[in-house]
Order: C-alpha cells, then sequence, then structure tokens
C-alpha cells in the first residue's frame, strides 16, 4: 500500500469547484484550509460513482478540521469532514 | 444535485415502484414489510447505549472503541458485515463532539436506530456546522463558554458515535444501569448524559 498523500497534521486547501454533477465536497467547504486529522480508508470517488459509471477511481478519504472561523468568517468551534484526495491540495506555507 | 435536498419526487418514485412490484406479482407488500423490517431489526439505540457502558466501565475497551470503533463494536456483535467505518469521538468536561451529515442524512443506524426527523432537516444540517453553541442551547444543552466544539459532518463512508462523559454519582451502577441513561441524542451529541 503506497503511503498517504496527506498524513495527519499536513495542511491542505480545498478546491473552489462546482461541478455539474453529485459531490461530497459541501459548499460550504470550497477553496478552505483545514488540516488532515486521519485517514479513513479508501473508497470510490462518490463524485464518479454517482454518476452510476464504473470506472471511479479508488482514493483515499481523510478527516479534515477546519476552523469556524476559517469557514464562516466567525465562530470558535471547529468542523471535520471526510474528503476524498482529489478534493484536496498540499496548502502552500507561502500563501497562509 | 447535492444542492437539491426535496425528497418528495424520490417519494413518489418509491411508491410508484411498490405498487409495480405488487400488480406485477414480484413482490406482496406484506413481504415488502418484512424484508423492510429484517433490515432494520436490531438498529436501536439501544445498541449504542451498550457500547458506551461498557466504555464506562471498561478502559480496554474505551482504548480500542476510540481508535478502531469498528473493531470494537463488532467485540459485541454490532455492524458485523457492513462496510461502513464507525469512529467514536469522546465528549469530556473541555471538549465536546455534534454529529451532523449536512449534505443528506448519513446516520450510523446499525447503533442508534432510525434517524429522527430533525437531525434531517434543513435547519438542524445548515445550522449545527455555523452555530452549534446556539444549536445546542436549543436542544436544553448549555455548554460553558470555555468548552471546545467540535462538529463532525459525515460527508463519506465512516459514521460517527459521540462517547458521552460519564455522569458523577454513577460510580455503583453496573453495565444495564448505566446503558439505561444514555439517550439517543447524546449519542448524536446534542444532549449530555
Amino acid at each position: 500500500m503506497a503511503e498517504d498523500r496527506f498524513p495527519p497534521g499536513t495542511r491542505v486547501r480545498t478546491f473552489h469547484h462546482d461541478p455539474p454533477h453529485h459531490t461530497r465536497l459541501p459548499r460550504y467547504a470550497r477553496g478552505k484550509r483545514g488540516v488532515v486529522v486521519e485517514p479513513e480508508g479508501p473508497a470510490e470517488l462518490a463524485d464518479v460513482s454517482a454518476q452510476g459509471r464504473a470506472d471511479a477511481p479508488v482514493e483515499q478519504i481523510y478527516a479534515v478540521r477546519f476552523a469556524a472561523r476559517d469557514l464562516w468568517g466567525e465562530g470558535d468551534h471547529h468542523v471535520v469532514l471526510d474528503l476524498w484526495e482529489s478534493y484536496l491540495e498540499e496548502d502552500p506555507a507561502d500563501e497562509r | 444535485m447535492s444542492g437539491d435536498h426535496s425528497d418528495a419526487a424520490v417519494a413518489r418514485r418509491v411508491r410508484r415502484l411498490e405498487t409495480l412490484l405488487e400488480e406485477k406479482g414480484v413482490l406482496s407488500g406484506a413481504r415488502l414489510d418484512e424484508i423492510i423490517d429484517a433490515s432494520l431489526s436490531g438498529a436501536s439505540p439501544a445498541n449504542g447505549a451498550r457500547v458506551v457502558a461498557r466504555a464506562w466501565l471498561d478502559a480496554g475497551f474505551k482504548a480500542r472503541l476510540l481508535a478502531d470503533g469498528t473493531a470494537a463494536v463488532r467485540e459485541l456483535g454490532f455492524m458485523e458485515g457492513s462496510y461502513q467505518r464507525l469512529r467514536v469521538v469522546e465528549n469530556t468536561d473541555s471538549v465536546h463532539n455534534v454529529v451532523v451529515c449536512t449534505l443528506c442524512s448519513c446516520y450510523p443506524l446499525r447503533l442508534l436506530g432510525p434517524s429522527p426527523s430533525w437531525y434531517k432537516s434543513e435547519a438542524y444540517r445548515s445550522r449545527v456546522v455555523r452555530e452549534p453553541r446556539a444549536v445546542l442551547a436549543e436542544f436544553g444543552l448549555d455548554l460553558p463558554a470555555d468548552t471546545e466544539i467540535t462538529v463532525w459532518d459525515s460527508s463519506a463512508e465512516t459514521r460517527y458515535m459521540v462517547l458521552p462523559a460519564r455522569p458523577l454519582g454513577t460510580e455503583d451502577l453496573g453495565e444495564e444501569r448505566l446503558a439505561a441513561l444514555v439517550t439517543r441524542n447524546a449519542l448524536i451529541g446534542t444532549a449530555a448524559v
């Protein structure tokens, strides 16, 4: 098994896409910065399998923790989301 | 579409399918009810409550439960054959966890039984990720200002269950009486025990 692309503690950023099909990246968490909590195990990418296609790639899913302030501009709580690997990119330190 | 949460069209389609199955003699309504009952049999918040009571009494089990929820609840005979992963999150004096599914209504059915209607409501799903403290207060749960709140939004194949904090004064209680204290809402995180 290959090593996970985003080990726990990795700072990540979600993509800012708005696809015309089903996706499990909720609108409120698009283009947001978070920190990987843990890998959850691989699963078929729901964006593809939900279209009834048999060629959905299997990707690692990560629990990613977001500060409410980064999601909503306010609040002192955190939100954890389960996100497929292709929703994420490493957050470059120089843009933080 | 992730933005469309109306279930009226789906409900109509399901009713039409049921009617067709009966008309064509594929399946009787009674048989269909039996199948639905069987798939839900044993799905009850009593299961989650039993898991919690065991964790309160057995530190080794609690450690295994928090490390690998799926494997730990299988020790008690729950979630066998399920493809889903269970992650149990622990409430303490300083940390409070609450579970939601903002995209639809994902829920640990086998441990909590069928979900309450409020869990599926637009109001709960949209508000608890944004203002959990206010939502929890409406449930009657007023948390101290310095309690750290984490909202777990089940957006993939993991199902979340809350391990509530064990109340004071329960040191003498056995597993069955401890389990009786644990409510469904405490397992979702919208109540304490």
